[in-house]
């Protein structure tokens, strides 16, 4: 069994959030972490390898940099990763994405028992579009929101987490399952011997040159050019201001919001 | 002709980071509680060691984690900026494993070495004794050998062991000939719970409050001849080395603290506002800043430094000294001036800063005085 989990690295947007002027993140600006979301999917396969002993193959897309994220999950527990990077394929959006990694990993080899883990959204685009597009293009099942997979042979126990409560999912491998950050699930440290050894590990680069001829890719729907989402504008909407609570009676208070109302013109 | 290099390794990085999240996650949420309670924190030592970092500087094979007196220089100070008694902890354990990787045997490496790194057991080191403190070789505890049963007999008290009642494998340095002196000392190891071993008092200490301060009490206590660690006679030479070493995780503890105390300062003084802008502002304060940054950075390089010749197996019994005295000196220097930017708030134990002040103070105590480390520096400094 061969677990891939899909990983991004995110600007850290727990702190200034800066934008170029033509809209898009200023990433070089802003310190690079592992999605948060990613790190649930990250945990959830390294709690199955501990389990069952199964590989863990850490798959990314992104520039070379990128590799510095890969090696932190081998010193994290995986066996592997997975570098796919281009510059053909850069400023792709989530479909041209998914085409990508679904290709990478059409080519590494899906078997009958693997997984593909993902992170359910990344915090910078928040689409939560890449993880489902990548099952659909594998044409394989998704669960998306899972905080618990429970897996024996081939069938897979997915807890996923909604806004009204838990649902118990059944699915069958090979499957795809969307991951999601919760207090039940805390990412483990690096370890030292981790780190010591995550740099003479494994780390396949693939290319547009070893992916191009993969028949899930068409070349001209990757890359800035061949994605179909443009971004129209992007701005930091204006903060909220302070709330006011009122004094008083109830009725001193329905005065005094009226009258409050009026002078701003709302009614 | 391009060959200093102040940057870390890829490897070294990392554990940088990883230091840095275990201890702005692990180790400050706990720091005021282990001082306040003057509780061990021994939940936190269990994720060390899950983590890799209780085995640093001790090969793979052994269950460490390979990487040397750098990486513990890395680990330490991170620890140091967040909380002092944990990075005293880490740094004080790894001297009994790093003295029987050095001096023990086979058999001993392969006992031992495990424990005290994945293992998770504490181990300490034990030399001080109420009238052998910088005279250490004024050491009065002996270990007789009984010819009958190969078992040393132990007898005497140590004092101020730091993590002595938590340790499970004790370095513990004695007199196997008390008429030779120094020439009759030795080092044994002893484990937690052999007959005869008990713990006394634990002291009240002005900080490291979490670092459990303990005397040891050996009253007839019988440890097996194999427990001899080197040979018979060289207990002080293994001390003195062992210090060498140690002396640069002090330094290390000292830059740590001394780089999380400029931290709480920077970010005070650009929140604090007085006469209508932040003290920032005001070239007073930014001259402390300058020179508690300054300072540091000096401090660091040196223990850094110290840190490079025992890794790469150079003398460095000077520059360890050295660097300890410094960056202690620093330390206090650096928490002193924090506190005072802080003022009123740096005085009051809502802030972390009365709590460093009072931790940066033993640096320039344990594993050797200020005073006894200007002997060392002037001993090897003038010997010709």
């Amino acid at each position: 069994m061969r677990i891939y989990v899909c990983v991004k690295q995110v600007p850290d947007t727990s702190g200034k959030v800066a934008v170029n002027p033509d809209g898009t993140l200023n990433r070089a600006s802003m310190a690079a972490i592992i999605n948060p979301d990613d790190m649930s999917a990250i945990e959830q396969a390294l709690k199955l390898k501990d389990a069952t002993g199964c590989q863990v193959t850490a798959v990314t897309m992104g520039p070379p940099p990128a590799e510095g994220m890969l090696r932190e999950i081998i010193a994290m527990g995986a066996d592997d990763a997975v570098l796919i990077s281009a510059r053909e394929f850069g400023g792709s959006d989530t479909f041209a994405t998914s085409q990508i990694i679904a290709a990478a990993i059409h080519k590494l080899g899906l078997g009958k028992e693997d997984m593909i883990f993902c992170g359910r959204q990344a915090i910078d685009g928040d689409t939560a579009q890449v993880g489902p597009q990548i099952a659909e293009k594998l044409n394989i099942p998704q669960v998306t929101y899972a905080t618990g997979i429970k897996k024996s042979e081939n069938l897979v126990l997915v807890k996923r987490m909604l806004e009204d409560g838990y649902m118990m999912i059944e699915v069958q491998a090979p499957c795809l399952i969307t991951c999601i950050k919760d207090k039940t699930i805390k990412p483990r440290y690096m370890t030292l011997n981790g780190i010591m050894e995550c740099y003479s590990k494994p780390l396949e680069v693939l290319n547009y040159e070893a992916l191009k001829d993969e028949p899930l890719i068409e070349l001209d729907t990757i890359g800035l050019k061949g994605s179909p989402t443009n971004i129209f504008k992007s701005f930091t909407p204006p903060q909220k201001g302070v709330g006011i609570m009122l004094q008083g009676t109830d009725k001193e208070k329905v005065d005094d919001l009226v009258d409050r109302l009026q002078k701003k013109h709302v009614i | 002709m391009n060959r200093m290099d102040f940057s870390l390794t890829r490897e070294q990085e990392l554990l940088k980071k990883l230091a840095r999240q275990f201890a702005e996650e692990e180790l400050e949420p706990v720091a005021e509680e282990v001082d306040r309670e003057h509780v061990f924190p021994a939940e936190n030592f269990k994720k060390m060691a899950d983590i890799g970092l209780t085995g640093i500087g001790i090969p793979k094979e052994y269950g460490g984690s390979g990487g040397g007196t750098l990486e513990k220089v890395i680990a330490v100070s991170e620890f140091g900026k967040k909380c002092m008694a944990s990075a005293s902890i880490l740094s004080i354990h790894l001297i009994a494993p790093q003295a029987i990787l050095k001096y023990g045997n086979e058999e001993q490496k392969q006992k031992y070495l495990p424990r005290l790194t994945k293992g998770g057991e504490l181990g300490a080191f034990a030399l001080t004794e109420p009238n052998a403190g910088s005279d250490a070789g004024a050491v009065k505890t002996t270990a007789i050998l009984d010819p009958k049963t190969n078992e040393y007999v132990l007898n005497g008290t140590k004092c101020f062991i730091s993590g002595g009642s938590r340790a499970g494998v004790l370095v513990v340095f004695v007199l196997t000939e008390p008429k030779k002196g120094l020439k009759g000392m030795s080092a044994i190891i002893v484990e937690r719970g052999t007959p005869g071993f008990s713990i006394g008092k634990i002291e009240s200490k002005m900080g490291i409050a979490g670092s459990e301060t303990a005397e040891l009490i050996f009253e007839d206590c019988r440890v097996p001849v194999t427990n001899l660690l080197g040979k018979e006679g060289k207990g002080f030479k293994i001390a003195m080395q062992a210090l060498d070493g140690a002396r640069i995780g002090v330094g290390a503890q000292a830059i740590g603290i001394s780089e999380g105390a400029i931290d709480l300062s920077v970010k005070y003084v650009n929140e604090r506002i007085q006469f209508g802008k932040p003290i920032a502002n005001l070239q007073g304060i930014q001259w402390y800043i300058a020179d508690m940054a300054t300072k540091t950075a000096a401090a660091r390089a040196l223990v850094e430094f110290a840190a490079y010749l025992e890794d790469a197996g150079k003398p460095f019994t000077k520059e360890s000294a050295m660097c300890k005295l410094n960056a202690s000196e620093n330390a206090r220097f650096v928490t002193n001036l924090a506190l005072q930017i802080h003022g009123g708030y740096g005085y009051m134990k809502d802030y972390p800063l009365e709590r460093m002040y009072r931790d940066a103070k033993i640096t320039e105590i344990y594993e050797g005085t200020s005073e006894i480390h200007k002997v060392v520096i002037a001993r090897e400094v003038m010997k010709r």
